[in-house]
């Protein structure tokens, strides 16, 4: 009788004892009136796109696309017509917000190479015009370290003289360069695990590590937003994979039970392991992984985590060590840890941290370390230092300032925004801000509009997010000083009452209720 | 008028009613009781069979043991401890703090310490630093890519090229943009594991083919075709493709790509080509297996490379018409969904690129160096050359095996230090064991420079 109670009572205190400080996370629900307008806008391009088809296939309507070979012309055909129709139709009419060329260092403010096009976004033709100075949110510079001037830029320069750029070898044969193995000691003191491995590229780390942890037999939950890497990896070890809606602890619990409970599908066998594939912060959606309460899950029902911190290592935490550092947890709770040294390093290439048992096994398991090149020299001096700089082994302050300016300018953004009246997506401290569009003709008119303002924006359609849901995305830098922000925030301003942007009506839905669905929770309360 | 015509109805209904035979009406009211207890009782839910109660659920949740997220690795596993190279590892190599003369890089042109690309890679990272900072679609590409492109696209004599960034994604993510569920993929045994990577991603039906053998392929073709006229509806919508390498990592040898074209035009399937050991090496200006047939460059769909071996370089490109490669813009997902190549290597492989040009002369003296090395292997008691006499990787395989791939492997390892003792490095083939389709016999790889 005082079950149900409880159950609530239960869950409330389980979130605060766990949280060592306020999780604030929102997703405003999408006005009405906005999602059928925006329906309607896809209907009015899709009838469009069915008459342009159609005169092009009567040929009123020149094709301006590629065609196959005349001596190929009875082989099948490659492309299936449909799955291109949204291509033809809607991505090319507004293609020139994305691929734009630059020539200078991706820091706080860019050079765009200038490009038009006669032919509505068929081909581009370069002006040879550059636009110097475009303030750059939508490059992952989390902490400021693409520069092509300082200590790292120097420490890699002397690299580069002295070990040439490339490998030529896979790590187990003639690869691994003392470097490297410098390099992984380094990651796994910065990590605080007991030991860590680096790979050639932040992708192929997820899509050739997973197959070798798990394989069939087991279980992989994954979260419902998960990066193509981590989808790509799961499938590939021949897993079953099992998908729990977005940052949803209860739908997760529910999984695990059952999972754990009625077993493998029709034999019942029990699941040799079952693994949890999380990333830290999402990055179409900006919000944070639940980690004490994943990790309360994981160790009350024996499974294994994998997080995937590619956004968050070195922006988020006190001392720029990632999601574990923000909550204040022990990095030995984390059976796996991954993370990429592109976005907050200013590098390229991936890692993995965790027991030195996983990582021997790695060593001689991992698909990488047989068949794929292992990193280039200088790029692994540009990561030993950066992270060198960011612990504060260099001997000044400039991690800590960055770290500190970073979480500084998250939060001033934000509120900014959200004063104005736009709808932000995801947690307040996450340096990924998603700005809601919604509608198609938005979406080129928010990249453009800003490029004239020179600004250089980030703007996602589908298939990255859901149809409705198109909404650009900034990317905050500590590099960006508190003018530059101003200035950006002005403009933003500026073009949101142009494009009637502001949709929100401060309704902030509070924690609980959003995105947790009554129908993923079907416990029968006794 | 209405009124009285329902009413009539309703009398004639009541008394139908009365005239009805008992029984008759039992059975109706019988039926109608039936319905009705058919509407209200509850449905019948599947999950509520497992007739377990929440204690047991408890007990067996408390119960269930996983097993060890990896399993435990032996100390003496020959692939755990690395050779540590110090210094640059170029002709003359430093491993485990010995010097050696290198024959286990590929770095086939020697162009990994040449002063040109060296010095081009540092005016590219004084200009842009190390990293892009973002995939392709988000100010990740910078004008180097697009240079480096055009370049690939015009010395291989195509149309278009695209470049990745990491060699092992190249083809591992071409295949899978154009070979989906239903369609089929005609692969040689021996392709290397990025290629098999790429097949099983791509859920495609997979058919190998013996290595090099054109009549097996042929076979598999006609039984292919057997298949279509059986159901032409499904036939028209199945793409088909061949996937071979131009030199075989695994087996050095050499695809017979005249009959491989003239497989296509018979049976009307696609060809995609990894020539990662064969571009920089093979032709007369080191345009890969194409030129070194005399084969017009159009009849390959699509050539896959990486420049991780003659470009001395990192990453990869795949070259072929705008027709087939633009759809890897949106569709390749190393391509979109990862951070574009660090400029610094792009502008070392466009200038690899332009020594390459300049010095058409390096294929020839590469050419003339494997055979020299091919025939003074030839004699050696005991092991045996794979691979062909001028292919730059060759295999020395032990003629009689021990019997078990691990005193195989001890073997080898023992010849590997014994050469290195004496100044010459060079190293095992590692392939995993559990995961290869077709697993090679365990052997040395003898690279040239």
């Amino acid at each position: 009788m005082t079950r149900p109670r409880s159950h609530t009572i239960h869950h409330v205190t389980q979130n605060g004892g766990l949280y060592k400080r306020p999780f604030n996370e929102a997703f405003e629900e999408t006005p009405m009136l906005v999602a059928v307008l925006t329906y309607v806008g896809y209907g009015v391009l899709t009838l469009f796109g069915y008459l342009r088809d159609f005169l092009r296939h009567l040929r009123i309507e020149k094709c301006h696309r590629a065609t196959e070979r005349e001596e190929q012309k009875d082989f099948v055909s490659l492309y299936q017509d449909f799955e291109n129709f949204y291509t033809r139709n809607l991505y090319m009419r507004i293609r020139d917000n994305w691929n734009r060329p630059i020539c200078s260092v991706p820091g706080a403010r860019v050079d765009i190479m200038e490009r038009q096009s006669h032919d509505y976004n068929w081909s581009f033709k370069y002006t040879g015009n550059i636009i110097k100075g475009v303030i750059n949110m939508g490059s992952y510079n989390y902490l400021g370290f693409a520069r092509n001037t300082g200590a790292c830029q120097e420490a890699a320069a002397r690299v580069l003289e002295q070990y040439g750029v490339g490998v030529c070898s896979t790590r187990q044969e003639i690869g691994n360069l003392d470097k490297h193995e410098e390099l992984e000691k380094l990651v796994a003191s910065f990590l605080g695990v007991e030991a860590a491995m680096t790979y050639g590229m932040g992708f192929a780390t997820n899509s050739m590590n997973i197959p070798a942890l798990v394989g069939k037999g087991c279980l992989i939950l994954s979260d419902e937003l998960n990066h193509a890497s981590l989808v790509l990896g799961a499938r590939l070890s021949g897993a079953t994979i099992r998908i729990f809606k977005h940052n949803n602890m209860q739908s997760l619990e529910k999984l695990l039970k059952d999972a754990i409970v009625y077993g493998q599908p029709r034999t019942r066998r029990p699941w040799k392991k079952i693994l949890i594939l999380v990333e830290g912060i999402y990055s179409m959606e900006g919000s944070i992984v639940r980690l004490p309460e994943v990790i309360a899950l994981k160790k009350k029902y024996k499974a294994y985590l994998y997080l995937d911190e590619a956004h968050s290592i070195g922006a988020l935490g006190p001392t720029g060590r990632g999601v574990v550092d923000y909550f204040g947890l022990d990095p030995e709770d984390v059976d796996v840890m991954m993370g990429t040294f592109t976005k907050s390093f200013g590098a390229s290439g991936g890692y993995i941290g965790g027991k030195k048992e996983l990582i021997d096994y790695l060593r001689t398991h991992s698909h990488s370390a047989v068949y794929a090149t292992s990193l280039s020299p200088p790029v692994v001096e540009q990561i030993v230092t950066s992270m060198k700089c960011i612990m504060g082994q260099d001997g000044t302050t400039l991690g800590k300032e960055c770290i500190q300016q970073l979480a500084e300018n998250t939060r001033y953004f934000r509120r900014r925004l959200k004063e104005m009246g736009f709808i932000i997506y995801g947690n307040e401290d996450s340096p990924v801000v998603p700005l809601m569009l919604y509608m198609p003709a938005k979406i080129g008119a928010f990249g453009r509009e800003m490029l004239k303002r020179n600004i250089g924006v980030v703007v996602v359609g589908f298939p990255a997010t859901p149809i409705i849901e198109s909404r650009a995305r900034f990317c905050l830098s500590a590099a960006h000083t508190r003018e530059i922000l101003d200035t950006a925030l002005k403009e933003i301003d500026e073009v949101g009452d142009l494009l009637q942007l502001k949709y929100s009506r401060h309704r902030l839905v509070p924690l609980l209720d959003r995105p947790f669905d009554e129908t993923t929770y079907e416990e029968t309360e006794d | 008028m209405a009124t009285a015509a329902e009413q009539w109805v309703l009398v004639e209904m009541v008394q139908a009613l009365y005239e009805a035979p008992a029984y008759h009406l039992i059975l109706e009211g019988i039926l109608i009781l039936w319905i009705i207890r058919l509407l209200f009782s509850k449905t019948y839910k599947l999950q509520e069979r497992s007739d377990l109660t929440v204690k047991e659920k408890e007990e067996l949740i408390e119960e269930w043991q996983p097993e060890p997220l990896v399993p435990p690795v032996p100390k003496d596993h020959p692939a755990l401890n690395y050779n540590i190279v110090s210094g640059p590892p170029s002709h003359s190599i430093v491993v485990n703090g010995k010097k050696c003369v290198n024959f286990a890089s590929f770095n086939f042109l020697g162009l990994l310490d040449n002063p040109r690309v060296k010095a081009a890679a540092l005016a590219s990272l004084k200009k842009y630093g190390v990293g892009t900072c973002g995939p392709r679609g988000f100010y990740g590409t910078f004008d180097v890519h697009l240079d480096l492109e055009d370049r690939l696209a015009r010395f291989m004599k195509t149309e278009e090229a695209i470049i990745y960034s990491y060699g092992f994604a190249t083809i591992a993510s071409a295949i899978p943009a154009y070979s989906k569920r239903g369609d089929i993929v005609f692969a040689d045994r021996a392709a290397c594991f990025a290629i098999q990577k790429g097949l099983q991603a791509s859920r495609s039906d997979i058919k190998l083919f013996k290595h090099n053998d054109m009549a097996d392929l042929e076979r598999l073709l006609k039984e292919q075709e057997i298949e279509d006229q059986k159901n032409p509806r499904k036939a028209r919508v199945t793409r088909r493709f061949i996937v071979a390498e131009g030199l075989y990592v695994n087996t050095g040898a050499i695809c017979p790509l005249p009959e491989l074209v003239k497989l296509k035009y018979k049976y009307k399937a696609r060809i995609f080509l990894e020539e990662s050991l064969s571009f920089g090496v093979l032709g007369e200006h080191g345009r890969g297996v194409t030129e070194h047939f005399g084969i017009n460059i159009d009849d390959i769909d699509l050539i896959s490379a990486n420049m991780e071996n003659s470009l001395a370089s990192i990453g990869g490109f795949c070259c072929g018409r705008s027709f087939v490669i633009d759809h890897q813009r949106l569709s390749g997902q190393g391509y979109c969904f990862s951070a574009s190549l660090p400029p610094l290597l792009a502008a070392a492989a466009i200038e690899a690129l332009n020594i390459m040009e300049e010095n058409p002369g390096l294929f020839a003296v590469l050419k003339e160096k494997c055979k020299r090395i091919h025939k003074a292997l030839q004699g050696i008691s005991g092991l045996k050359v794979v691979g062909e006499s001028f292919s730059p990787a060759l295999h020395l395989q032990l003629e009689e095996s021990t019997g078990s791939r691990e005193k195989d492997i001890k073997l080898l390892q023992e010849i590997v230090n014994q050469c290195m003792s004496r100044s010459i490095a060079l190293t095992q083939a590692r392939y995993l064991e559990k995961e290869e389709k077709c697993l090679p016999p365990p052997r040395l790889v003898d690279m040239q420079i």
